[in-house]
């Protein structure tokens, strides 16, 4: 034994070793690449996987999702919060207290009346969900008429002595604490202008700091100089000294990039045509996580030919789930799913009617059930068209879903429309879309997600862009069952989520969608690039890997 | 005449196409396929075959043989069968658009040329505000909104996923090309001795139109044929491959370039194959064009015969 390897053991005994370690990894810059920037800089209008996963390294709220991987990254914890509050008045009120001594980027420290001035912000840049999370806070609904003048006397109070924060809402709500952990509840300073602030660096209070931003060419993050930990749960100080993002290197160059060691990860999936080569020639730097998401065909139960619920279940039944696994990537990129709520998710219970053996899993398509109903149906030679952007596996998903419906006797087309508009197009009632390809990805987690956000009467909006009840099923037993399990939630979280795997039932039953399958994020990294940390929530963590 | 010798035989492939799916290739070429297989060598091959680390599905790659001689597509499908019936739609819509670019260039282009005055400067200027925009970006553009919604045009209704609609688009976007050269020589002929003679003959303008004037200008439309044809290939396979052309799961080269697109690490034949009926085809088209033109002009002929 030498004297390094003693030195080792004792300091291994001691704890140091860790520390030691850590401290070895500290330094170097983090190189990623993607085909195109993710949009506005704004933490609260950008709503892109993209940024959040750069902005939870620049910014926090009052409380955050846990920086780990596993279950436990859909955990809350406090951030610029000294802790999380119990919900007082019935579910109506929280009361944050405010760490002290911490500074923005810019020197300036920050304030109660820096989180009033967030929230209220998040009115007046015309946050993509304020109309659907935060208008839920006094004064919210007044302040979605008249955004640029918006303020919150009543919902968010600051009381600058007692170092607090509190919000009173207009009604219950169990997710209140989610809702503010994602990036658009990033406290930013009160003089931020009102406006959405593009390419313009907001300062935060992370490790890390907006450098430089040109969505022609990249986004750079700097260490934030005024930044201490105060919780390595929700803000650790990071390994790398800087974070380079570049733009315009398309996915295949891309990949073969990082297979070079030019780049440690690139954001955009990898073609389907390069899978076999990562997981062969680099299986060590092949990392898979389950996501929580769906893609799923919803069909509009309002317009012919699925507003006849046998035709819905005919092609429930005839979809060959294992098909649509293989489109993506294979067994091992995804998992074949048959109701609302993915595998994992709170609130799921493994549930398929939908298979030639119905039970907990789906094993394979059941075609004579399928054409029997669809026989019972009469709506075979009914012309259908398949809407689906053009982006990633959805065109091929589109084009065999329209060799399903074809095969069912539906006369059916696909019409492939750019991502820009696929989306919006899709939910607009005006446009009279049967059935399109689309996907639903996690915004916290919380089964309402699924189940409240997505097919609920009030998430429809006819002639609107923003009705994200795609299918337009409204079902008043329906949602009466989701309000109470809402209320329950505030309460009761295991019982709720009991209830919420029955309204899952219930709407798999109703067959609004076809579920395809859930999807697992492919992480391919360079082979320096070290302590891989995967969140559910925000997938890829920055500031836990290093690269050198 | 080698050049007309190869389209009669890409024409005569592509309309073979239902033949060659039904009784060669055996297979439906719009239907996916993806749990399929062939006997290859006696032995059982699936067509879309998974990696062992489970991660990636790659389609059989061209078995020379007559099931799936170019291989399959991300769907499973035959390519060489999809080849064939993409064929058709390349040159149904290259045809067309060429017949309807020509009939309105010719229309007005002769209108313009030989009416003269106001109507001739409201034409001219028309064209000229057409040709000022970009080729690609207008037919991007126009198809992009009626590849949505369709065509509503009084009683005429198309739908959106009819070939008509690439047709017409391609044909619309492409006439100041032609409506400007024939407009040019209309102007000319309406000043040439023997319109003149007809003029002071008392001819009516109607009959020197038909009889003097139209002789001449089919010729030269003739000649723009199959070069606009040739083009028109192109343009089609451009948006298609943008997917705002044919719309799956109906094939033209252009979209199965697309299929191809995904594929180009591990079955480069499917963009590749499709690639190649496009350049043999403009090729021949160009080379008959060059002909056609030779065939029709006088000074060409001259040129022989010295």
């Amino acid at each position: 034994m030498n004297l390094k390897t003693i030195w080792w053991a004792v300091a291994l005994a001691c704890g140091v070793a860790p520390a030691a370690q850590a401290q070895d990894h500290r330094g170097g810059v983090l190189k990623l690449v993607s085909a195109s920037a993710g949009g506005t800089i704004d933490p609260q209008v950008n709503y892109t996987n993209q940024y959040w996963q750069a902005f939870v390294n620049i910014y926090d709220g009052l409380v955050t999702f846990r920086k780990s991987s596993g279950a436990s990254s859909n955990d809350v914890v406090a951030d610029l919060a000294t802790s999380v509050p119990q919900p007082q008045d019935g579910g109506k009120t929280y009361v944050f207290t405010l760490r002290q001594g911490i500074k923005f980027s810019n020197g300036q420290p920050v304030t109660p009346e820096d989180v009033v001035a967030t929230f209220e912000r998040i009115f007046k840049v015309n946050n993509p969900n304020a109309g659907s999370w935060y208008n839920n806070i006094v004064g919210g609904d007044a302040c979605l008429k008249t955004p640029a003048t918006c303020t919150l006397p009543d919902g968010v109070v600051a009381d600058d002595k007692a170092n607090t924060i509190t919000f009173h809402l207009v009604a219950p709500n169990p997710e209140f604490l989610f809702q503010i952990a994602v990036p658009f509840g990033s406290i930013v300073p009160a003089g931020t202008p009102p406006k959405d602030m593009g390419t313009v660096p907001v300062p935060g209070t992370g490790a890390y700091m907006i450098a430089s931003y040109d969505p022609q060419k990249a986004l750079i993050l700097k260490r934030n100089p005024y930044f201490k930990v105060w919780s390595a749960a929700a803000q650790p100080d990071g390994y790398v000294d800087e974070i380079d993002f570049d733009f315009g290197v398309t996915d295949e160059n891309g990949i073969t990039a990082v297979e070079n060691g030019q780049y440690d990860w690139e954001f955009d999936p990898a073609p389907a045509d390069r899978l076999a080569e990562m997981s062969t020639r680099f299986p060590a730097q092949v990392h898979l996580n389950p996501l929580l998401a769906d893609y799923y065909a919803p069909m509009n139960v309002n317009i012919p030919p699925f507003n006849n619920k046998d035709a819905r279940l005919a092609v429930n039944y005839a979809l060959d789930r294992k098909d649509t696994v293989q489109i993506f990537g294979g067994k091992n990129l995804a998992v074949a799913n048959c109701q609302i709520l993915p595998p994992g998710f709170p609130g799921y219970q493994p549930y398929c009617p939908y298979t030639l053996n119905p039970g907990a899993k789906w094993s394979a398509p059941d075609l004579a059930k399928a054409q029997q109903l669809m026989a019972a149906s009469g709506q075979a030679g009914q012309k259908v068209t398949v809407i689906t952007d053009d982006q990633g596996v959805d065109p091929a998903l589109g084009t065999y879903l329209a060799s399903v419906l074809n095969k069912l006797g539906f006369v059916a087309t696909t019409h492939v429309l750019s991502a820009n508009i696929e989306f919006n197009y899709i939910q607009n009632t005006n446009n009279k879309v049967q059935i399109s390809i689309t996907q639903w990805y996690q915004d916290y987690p919380a089964a309402s997600d699924f189940l409240n956000v997505l097919l609920t009467c009030g998430a429809i909006h006819p002639g609107s862009d923003n009705s994200i009840n795609i299918a337009g099923y409204c079902d008043k037993q329906y949602d009466a069952n989701v309000q109470a399990v809402l209320k329950t939630a505030i309460t009761d979280p295991a019982k709720a989520n009991q209830d919420w795997a029955a309204i899952d039932k219930q709407a798999t039953d109703a067959s609004v969608w076809a579920t395809m399958f859930t999807p697992k994020q492919l992480d391919f990294v360079s082979k320096r690039l070290g302590n891989y940390t995967f969140s559910e929530q925000f997938h890829l963590l920055y500031d836990k890997v290093w690269v050198q | 005449m080698a050049a007309a010798g190869v389209l009669v035989l890409v024409v005569l492939a592509c309309l073979s196409a239902p033949i060659y799916a039904a009784h060669v290739s055996m297979s439906d070429p719009f239907a996916s396929n993806l749990d399929g297989s062939i006997t290859i060598g006696g032995q059982s091959v699936d067509i879309m075959q998974s990696t062992p680390t489970g991660l990636g599905v790659t389609p059989i790659g061209p078995t020379w043989a007559s099931q799936y001689f170019l291989g399959a597509d991300d769907q499973g499908r035959d390519v060489a069968a999809r080849l064939l019936y993409g064929g058709c739609n390349s040159l149904l819509i290259a045809g067309g658009a060429t017949l309807i670019c020509l009939v309105l260039a010719g229309f007005i282009g002769i209108v313009a040329g030989f009416t003269g005055g106001i109507v001739d400067t409201v034409l001219a200027r028309g064209l000229d505000v057409l040709w000022a925009f970009p080729v690609y970006l207008l037919a991007i553009s126009l198809s992009a909104v009626l590849i949505s919604r369709g065509l509503r045009l009084g009683p005429v209704t198309i739908n959106s996923d009819s070939l008509l609609i690439p047709m017409a688009i391609i044909g619309v976007v492409y006439v100041p090309y032609v409506a400007r050269p024939i407009r040019g020589q209309v102007l000319s002929l309406a000043q040439s001795d023997f319109v003149l003679a007809a003029r002071c003959l008392g001819v009516r303008r109607p009959r020197i139109l038909l009889k003097d004037i139209l002789p001449n200008v089919t010729t030269t439309l003739i000649v723009f044929a199959p070069l606009m044809m040739a083009l028109n290939m192109l343009t089609e396979a451009a948006l298609s491959f943008l997917s705002i052309g044919v719309q799956p799961p109906a094939a033209s080269w252009g979209t199965i370039i697309l299929d191809g697109e995904g594929l180009l690490y591990t079955r480069p034949m499917v963009a590749i194959a499709p690639g190649l009926a496009i350049m043999v085809t403009v090729v021949a088209l160009n080379f008959l064009g060059d002909g056609v033109r030779e065939a029709f002009d006088p000074r060409a002929k001259l040129r022989v015969r010295k």
